[in-house]
Order: C-alpha cells, then sequence, then structure tokens
C-alpha cells in the first residue's frame, strides 16, 4: 500500500477539478494531488482533448489544459477513490494498487452523469445516453451515414447532434420536450449574452436541415432483428416521439440518442457526511456550498456539476474559487464572485427553461425494465414507498452499478429519499478493501 | 380500525413476521406493526444462512427444530426468498481442527442430524478456490440460506391471509400494558403484546438484558461458481462467541446471483452503522486467508448490522418476568434467521396453550434477573 500526503487534495479531473488544482498550485499550495478516474485530464466535456494536436485543440480546453500541464499539480489518472476510511483520509484504487491519500483539505469535483428517464425500449442496443454516444463517437465508433435521432431536453442535445454531424452522422430529429414558448424564453435570454449566442447561431446555421421539433419526447423505442424479427433485445430500428396529444412522430433510426439532462454525482459528498438538498430548479439533489465553495463539512469544497448543472463557465470559476479557498486563500476569490453568481443564475434559468414535464413520469409501461443491473420492470416498484423497500424487496439499485444508472430515473419517477451511500463507491477489488491500515 | 386484536406484534423482522404467522394461522387475530418496512433491521443485514449450530443442546434444539421448519416453509416461499439448500462446509485448517470435525461429526450423529467428515482431497473437490494445506471439512447438508427481507415479507403475507392486520412505516413509541402508542398518535389496545422489535426491543422495553453487536459484510460482483457451499472455519465458534473481545472469522456464502456475500466480525459498544474499515480490512483479510482468489475480485458493496446479543447467546422467548401482558420474542444473536420459525413455533404454544415442541426453559426471559426499566 502506497501513501500519499497532500495539502490540497482534488477528486475529478474535468473543468472543474482541474481549474481548482491549478489556483491552488498557483495560490502556493504546498502540494497539490489531483485524482482522476480517467488516464487522461479533462473530464467529460474535454475527453481526447490532450491527444490532439495543440492548434486543433477547443480555446479553453487548451488554456486550461496547459495551465494544468505547467503546474506543480500532481496528476494521478485511472485511480478511483473507493473509500474514506477516517477523516482525512481517503482509499484510492488504481489498476495495480492501492493508495492511501492524506488531505489538508479536499475539493470534490466528482462532475455529473446522464439521467435517464425510462420509456418502453429504452434498453435495446443503440438507444443511448446522448453524452454516451458522443464519448463512443470520439472514441471511434462508426458513424458515418448512420441515422441518428435525438430526444430529451436542454442544449446538450443540439451541441451533441452538431458535433455527430460532424463526425458524419445523419441526423433524422432532434426532439426537444419542452415546449416552444420556454425554449423561445430561454433564446431571448441568450440574446442578451452575446458568447453564447453565436454558439446558438453556429449550431442553428449548421443544424438548419434538421427537424427540430419542441414540445416532443419519446413514447417508445421499436426494434427489429434482422432475420427474428421483432424482439426485446432486437436494436432500435425506429422511433416513436409524442406530443401527449395523441400525435406521433415515427422516424427510422439506427441510433436513439437520449439526454434528459444530467445529474450530480453525489456518492463521494454523500459517504463524506456533506450535507444535499433537493432543488427544484433542477428536480434533483445537489450539493450544499457556502459563497467560498464549501459543503457543510469544513474543509471540503465543491466545485462543478456536483454541486449543481451549471456548464462549463460555472464549472472552471467554481474550480478557481474552491481551490484558492482550499489553499486557504479565500480573499483572492473575492474578485470571482460575482461572476460565479452570474453563471449560476444563467444556468438556474436554463434549467427552469428545460425542467422536464411531469408526462415524463408516466412513459414507462408495467414491463419497462427500470434497473438494468437486476432486470426490475416498473411494475415491481409501483406500489413500495421508498428506496430501502425497492431495495431490499426487489434488489433495484444493488447491482454493480449501485443505482448510477436507475438511481436518477428512479428519483424521478418516485418521490423517495435518497439511497444510502456505502463503500465502496466503486466496484473494488477485494485486495484493496482488504489492505491493512496502521 | 378493527376491533382490538388478541396479540399485537411489534417489530416486523423476520422473528416478528414469523410470530404473527404462526399466531395468526392458529386463530389468533393478530396486528403487526413495522416501523420502517418488513424485514429492514438486523434482517436485512444478515448473511440468511440456515444453520444448526452445537454451542448448547437448547441451541441445537431449537436450530434443528426451525431448519425442519424452513424446510417445510420452502415450497411456499416465493422465488425472490432465494431459499437454496446449499449446505454448510465446517472447514477445518489442521489436524487439531480436524479432531474437532469428528467431534462436531460425533455430536450430529448422536443426534440423528445428517453430517460427513470430508478429508482434504474431497474438500478440494468439493471448493477447488479454498487455499492449499486445509485440513478437511465436516459438510452438513441439510443447512440452506434465504434471502430474509423477502421471506419476511411473505410470513406477514401468510400472517395477512389468515386475517392478520400489517401495519408498516408506524413506529410504536411506548408499550403500555395491553396499549400500544404509536408515533403518529393512535393507541391500539391488544389482550397481549409481543415484543419482536430487534435490537430496538431493549428501547421499547428497558431493562433487556440484550447489547447491540456489530457485523460487517460485504458482496461481490457476480461470479458463478466460485463457492457452492456455505463455507465457515471451524474457529467460528471460538472467534464468534469469545464473548467481549471483537473478533472475525471466515464465513463465505454462494448467492443465487453468483455473488459472493463475505462475514463475519463482532464488536459490542459500536452504535455507528457506518462500515469501519478497520474491522472490515481485518475480516476481508481473513477470507483471503481461506480464499486467496478472491483478492482481484471486486466488492460492490459494504455494510453493517447489529445483532440484539443475550449474555449466554440464546434467545428470549417467553413472557416477560413481571409485565402481565408483555412477550418477548428477541435476543437472536447471530442466528435469528435461522430460529426464527422455532422461536414462533414455541412462543405461539407459550402462548396458546400448545404443546411446546422442546423445553422452553434455556429461552424463558426470567432465567435473567432484569435490571432497571420502568416498571421492573
Ligand atoms: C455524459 C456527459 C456528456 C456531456 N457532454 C457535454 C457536451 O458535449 N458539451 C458540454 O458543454 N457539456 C457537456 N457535458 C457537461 C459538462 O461535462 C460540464 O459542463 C463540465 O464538464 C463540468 O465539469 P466538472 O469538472 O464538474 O465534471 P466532469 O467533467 O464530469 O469531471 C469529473 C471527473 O471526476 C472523475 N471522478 C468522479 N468520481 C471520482 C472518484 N470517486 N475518484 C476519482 N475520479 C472521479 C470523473 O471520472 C471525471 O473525470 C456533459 C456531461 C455529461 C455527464
Ligand atoms: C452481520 C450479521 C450476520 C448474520 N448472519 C446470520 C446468519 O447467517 N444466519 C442467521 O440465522 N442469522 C444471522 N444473523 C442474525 C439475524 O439477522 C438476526 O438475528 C435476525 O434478523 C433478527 O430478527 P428480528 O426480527 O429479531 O430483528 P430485526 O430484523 O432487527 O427486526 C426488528 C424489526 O423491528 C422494527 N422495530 C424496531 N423498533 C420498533 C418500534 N419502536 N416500533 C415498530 N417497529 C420497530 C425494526 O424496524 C425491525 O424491522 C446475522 C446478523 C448480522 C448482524
Amino acid at each position: 500500500m502506497i501513501e500519499r500526503n497532500a495539502q490540497v487534495v482534488v477528486i475529478g479531473g474535468g473543468p472543474a477539478g482541474l481549474a481548482a488544482a491549478v489556483a491552488a498550485d498557483r495560490a502556493g499550495a504546498d502540494s497539490v494531488l489531483l485524482i482522476d478516474a480517467n488516464v487522461d485530464p479533462g473530464g467529460q466535456i474535454w475527453r481526447g482533448e490532450t491527444r490532439r494536436r495543440p492548434d486543433q485543440r477547443n480555446a479553453t480546453a487548451g488554456d486550461t489544459l496547459a495551465d494544468f500541464g505547467t503546474s506543480a499539480v500532481l496528476h494521478l489518472g485511472e485511480s478511483r477513490v473507493v473509500a474514506a476510511p477516517a477523516p482525512g483520509e481517503l482509499l484510492v484504487e488504481t489498476a495495480e494498487d492501492v493508495l492511501v491519500v492524506r488531505y489538508g483539505s479536499l475539493v470534490i469535483a466528482t462532475g455529473a452523469r446522464e439521467r435517464f428517464v425510462p420509456f418502453p425500449g429504452w434498453t435495446r442496443p443503440n438507444v443511448m445516453g446522448v453524452g454516451g454516444l458522443q464519448a463512443m463517437v470520439k472514441g471511434g465508433l462508426p458513424i458515418e451515414g448512420k441515422r441518428v435521432a435525438l430526444a430529451g431536453s436542454g442544449p446538450l442535445l443540439l451541441a451533441v447532434a452538431d458535433s455527430l454531424q460532424a463526425h458524419g452522422a445523419r441526423i433524422v430529429l432532434v426532439a426537444e420536450q419542452a415546449p416552444s414558448h420556454k425554449v423561445a424564453r430561454f433564446g431571448m435570454g441568450m440574446l442578451m449574452d452575446p458568447g453564447k449566442l453565436g454558439q446558438g447561431l453556429g449550431y442553428a446555421w449548421r443544424l438548419r436541415r434538421v427537424p427540430y421539433r419542441r414540445g416532443w419526447w419519446p413514447a417508445r423505442a421499436d426494434g427489429r432483428h434482422r432475420s427474428r424479427g421483432d424482439a426485446s433485445d432486437a436494436p432500435v430500428s425506429r422511433a416513436v416521439l409524442t406530443n401527449g396529444r395523441g400525435q406521433e412522430i415515427i422516424v427510422a433510426c439506427d441510433y436513439l440518442a437520449c439526454g434528459f439532462h444530467i445529474t450530480p454525482s453525489l456518492e463521494l459528498v454523500e459517504l463524506l457526511g456533506c450535507a444535499t438538498e433537493y432543488d427544484t430548479y433542477q428536480g434533483q439533489r445537489t450539493t450544499v456550498v457556502d459563497g467560498m465553495q464549501q459543503t457543510s463539512v469544513a474543509g471540503i469544497y465543491g466545485a462543478g456539476e456536483c454541486i449543481g448543472v451549471g456548464g462549463l463557465e460555472c464549472a472552471l470559476i467554481e474550480g478557481r474559487i474552491a481551490g484558492l479557498a482550499a489553499a486557504g486563500h479565500p480573499a483572492e476569490a473575492a474578485p470571482l464572485l460575482a461572476e460565479r453568481d452570474r453563471e449560476r443564475n444563467r444556468a438556474q434559468a436554463l434549467n427552469a427553461a428545460f425542467s422536464l414535464r411531469p408526462e415524463l413520469r408516466r412513459l414507462a409501461d408495467p414491463e419497462t425494465v427500470v434497473c438494468r443491473c437486476e432486470d426490475i420492470p416498473l411494475s415491481r416498484l409501483v406500489d413500495l414507498s421508498s428506496w430501502r423497500e425497492a431495495k431490499l424487496h426487489t434488489r433495484c439499485g444493488m447491482g454493480a452499478c449501485q443505482g448510477r444508472v436507475c438511481g436518477g430515473a428512479v428519483e424521478f419517477l418516485f418521490d423517495w429519499e435518497p439511497r444510502s451511500t456505502r463503500p465502496p463507491l466503486f466496484p473494488a477489488r477485494v485486495g484493496t478493501l482488504a489492505a491493512p491500515r496502521d | 380500525m378493527s376491533p382490538s386484536p388478541d396479540i399485537i406484534v411489534v417489530g416486523g423482522g423476520i422473528v416478528g413476521t414469523a410470530c404473527a404467522a404462526e399466531l395468526a394461522r392458529r386463530g389468533a387475530t393478530v396486528t403487526l406493526i413495522e416501523a420502517e418496512c418488513l424485514g429492514s433491521g438486523a434482517t436485512a443485514a444478515g448473511m440468511g444462512h440456515l444453520v444448526v449450530m452445537d454451542d448448547s443442546e437448547a441451541q441445537f434444539a431449537l436450530g434443528r427444530l426451525s431448519r425442519d421448519r424452513w424446510d417445510e416453509l420452502s415450497d411456499r416461499l416465493p422465488a425472490d426468498a432465494e431459499f437454496e439448500n446449499c449446505g454448510t462446509l465446517w472447514v477445518a485448517a489442521d489436524d487439531q481442527e480436524m479432531a474437532a470435525v469428528r467431534a462436531k461429526e460425533t455430536f450430529y450423529a448422536e443426534r440423528e442430524l445428517a453430517a460427513t467428515t470430508l478429508d482434504a482431497a474431497a474438500l478440494y473437490e468439493a471448493e477447488p478456490n479454498l487455499r492449499p494445506g486445509l485440513a478437511g471439512a465436516l459438510h452438513v447438508p441439510g443447512d440452506s440460506v434465504v434471502y430474509a427481507p423477502c421471506a419476511a415479507r411473505a410470513l406477514a403475507d401468510e400472517a395477512t391471509e389468515h386475517g392478520a392486520t400489517v401495519l408498516t412505516g408506524r413506529a410504536v413509541t411506548r408499550i403500555d400494558g395491553q396499549r400500544v402508542l404509536l408515533a403518529d398518535g393512535t393507541a391500539i389496545t391488544a389482550g397481549r403484546v409481543v415484543n419482536a422489535a430487534g435490537d430496538g426491543a431493549r428501547h421499547l422495553t428497558p431493562g433487556l438484558p440484550v447489547r447491540p453487536r456489530n457485523g460487517q459484510l460485504a458482496i461481490t460482483d457476480r461470479y458463478p461458481g466460485f463457492v457452492s457451499h456455505q463455507l465457515v472455519e471451524l474457529g467460528y465458534l471460538k472467534n464468534a462467541h469469545s464473548s467481549g473481545q471483537d473478533s472475525v472469522a471466515f464465513n463465505a456464502q454462494p448467492r443465487p446471483s453468483g455473488q459472493v456475500l463475505l462475514g463475519s466480525s463482532r464488536q459490542f459498544d459500536v452504535t455507528d452503522p457506518a462500515v469501519d474499515h478497520a474491522m472490515l480490512g481485518r475480516m476481508l483479510r481473513r477470507s483471503l486467508d481461506y480464499l486467496p482468489g478472491l483478492a482481484d475480485l471486486q466488492i460492490i458493496r459494504c455494510w453493517t448490522g447489529f445483532r440484539a446479543a443475550t449474555p449466554d447467546n440464546l434467545p428470549l422467548i417467553g413472557p416477560h418476568p413481571s409485565h402481565e401482558h408483555l412477550w418477548l420474542a428477541t435476543g437472536h444473536e447471530g442466528l435469528g434467521v435461522t430460529t426464527s420459525l422455532g422461536t414462533a413455533r414455541l412462543l405461539a404454544d407459550l402462548m396458546l396453550e400448545g404443546e411446546p415442541p422442546l423445553d422452553p426453559a434455556p429461552f424463558a426471559p426470567a432465567r435473567f434477573e432484569f435490571v432497571g426499566g420502568r416498571h421492573a
């Protein structure tokens, strides 16, 4: 077992974590350690950026990654925090080793993951999250000439449609569940913001031939095997969309990518006993932080999507504030606070504009599988009254993913109190948890 | 609310639901009251190994009665109760433990309980993932495992079929003679009240000679066939019941899903339900000692539970020594899933004037002096 100590430890190598680590380092922290599950820094949005030629990089990504590269921050890639054995101590697993990391202060920047809304057919092959499909395409999945339908909500749908199209996909439909008037109001908001407007206009121009339907959402995904006819495990062959007024749009597609917002990854936050709260705008739980990004536990800070979905700029500035505060220089963060608040407000306006409509809670059939690990259909959950009951009596959320996939869905479908978080945060080797301490 | 029940059972764990089912089946009107959901206390935490122990004559008698009743019940259990007759292997590390295996075999044989000694070769044939160099094992083919939370729900369903009322999400705040007060302000009156609230029983009936004994557990991802019997080190009894000291013992269970459930540890004076990594580490090192191939298997979750332990490790089944209408069914320590069905039978015979199937004296609460308590 390897031991590592650092004054500031940052968990998560996305924009928020990178910004926090660099800020802490520049503020003069003795030692800064950044731990991230991915091989390369960058998190979700900048996945693969470090492998690009510097002149081909996204500008913000390039700047942030360059700052990180030239800093004194120690980067521990392919490493996962799996437990918190004692106060100020984390148990970290890598492909070969077990580490005990001790921190003076901690910045949690564990990001968010996609939220899935179950509907009939959502578990078919080639029905996936927009982020998942985008990551697979960045990772080499051939998409050229494939027909892709996108459904869900928010600007991320358009961003992913744009990027898939750039990789040669044929985008057959983008279905936005929010009604036109809400999307339009959000568009007005963007007009006030030249930077975002440019981005929006860019998508609009590049996606001008793609049908963009507001007020539509998936009713089901049908599938067909080439040889065996219709079967529940057949890949998606067509998406059926509804507007809730008895009308349907049916489109043939090779992929159906769904994006019903993202949901903060709160496992580490909860394991460390930091308070969370239900955010009505986002319709989900987020981490409670104060003006200096400090959680309810002294010395533990939160930044980026894990404290509430806010987007890239928000993640960057919160990361800087958290990094400065964690390094013991909160005063230096003062000039950043007003901008951070503006970013958060903008994010909340966006969350309000694209809030999920209640009809989405009723898409699933009794037979629709909600928990994929344990194969639990909706019918087995509807009469239950708590997560605990669901887990104990059906095994929902007890599988290998520990509710990472079904958790957000269940929280959206039923108003249950959140699940309990227990170690390990990720599946961890018996050898790791057996490692002797002291 | 329906007319007053004959009997209120407080606690919807495996013991309370078993008692409610038995009493209702035998004609009593029963109301079962559970604070959370059925099977959510120790019943949700434990390993659910249905095992006949031999550390005392009374323990053996209750264990055997109970195991027979589980076998009968198994046909009626729903699939999600995951009853599986996997048998137990009591693993002997050396010749000294092998002698203990033979003594255990003799004990069971004298009481006509099937058990056979396996030599090392037979042991490795049965469980190839055990570490080399072990001496052998005692195979008890009649032992089984069950997923207790669903079994508790099934027993509560059976109680309902026989006319019982089951209230869940309703905490009892006080047992006051024949009146039971609920957190929501309602009161229910009954002829008699059974406190079967597991470790919670001592809060409702002060002075019970019961202490919580913490245990850590870990479960792996799915590795079908990695183990096929419930594996317990023969030193288990020695380790488990060396009263006072913190202890760990190797205990591995194959789940029908292909997962491996790992126990067991025992700690008094722990009230925090959070995983204790020092204890968990010790327990897992013990598991690795017996199953080295576990090292690279993935654990997906760890948790803890509390066993309600009495000074002599036997449960409290029978009338409270000084409270007239109060009956007790708690203190089952690490064996309550197994002994729940025997407990229910014994309790019902005592309460409904039947013929007890075994000597009730070793389980009578009056064997202890109850200290403290409001009315004692
Ligand atoms: C699937 C998905 C796709 C997205 N696609 C886009 C997009 O195309 N465009 C866009 O603008 N925004 C996108 N977003 C939003 C974007 O990621 C955020 O706005 C921004 O990246 C937030 O940064 P962050 O640092 O908070 O989190 P992230 O970038 O998610 O970084 C979190 C990092 O922490 C690591 N981590 C988490 N837990 C642990 C642990 N216990 N131990 C070690 N490491 C851990 C993760 O592996 C990850 O590398 C997407 C988000 C998701 C979830
Ligand atoms: C780590 C561990 C491993 C174990 N392994 C095994 C094993 O392999 N085999 C075996 O046979 N046994 C095993 N056991 C023991 C077994 O799990 C317990 O003995 C058994 O579950 C006890 O059942 P119970 O119904 O008495 O208690 P519980 O299951 O705790 O039930 C008590 C119920 O009462 C409810 N309650 C409490 N207070 C109130 C109140 N005021 N009002 C209303 N309701 C209330 C609780 O919510 C709970 O549901 C193990 C236990 C542990 C902790």
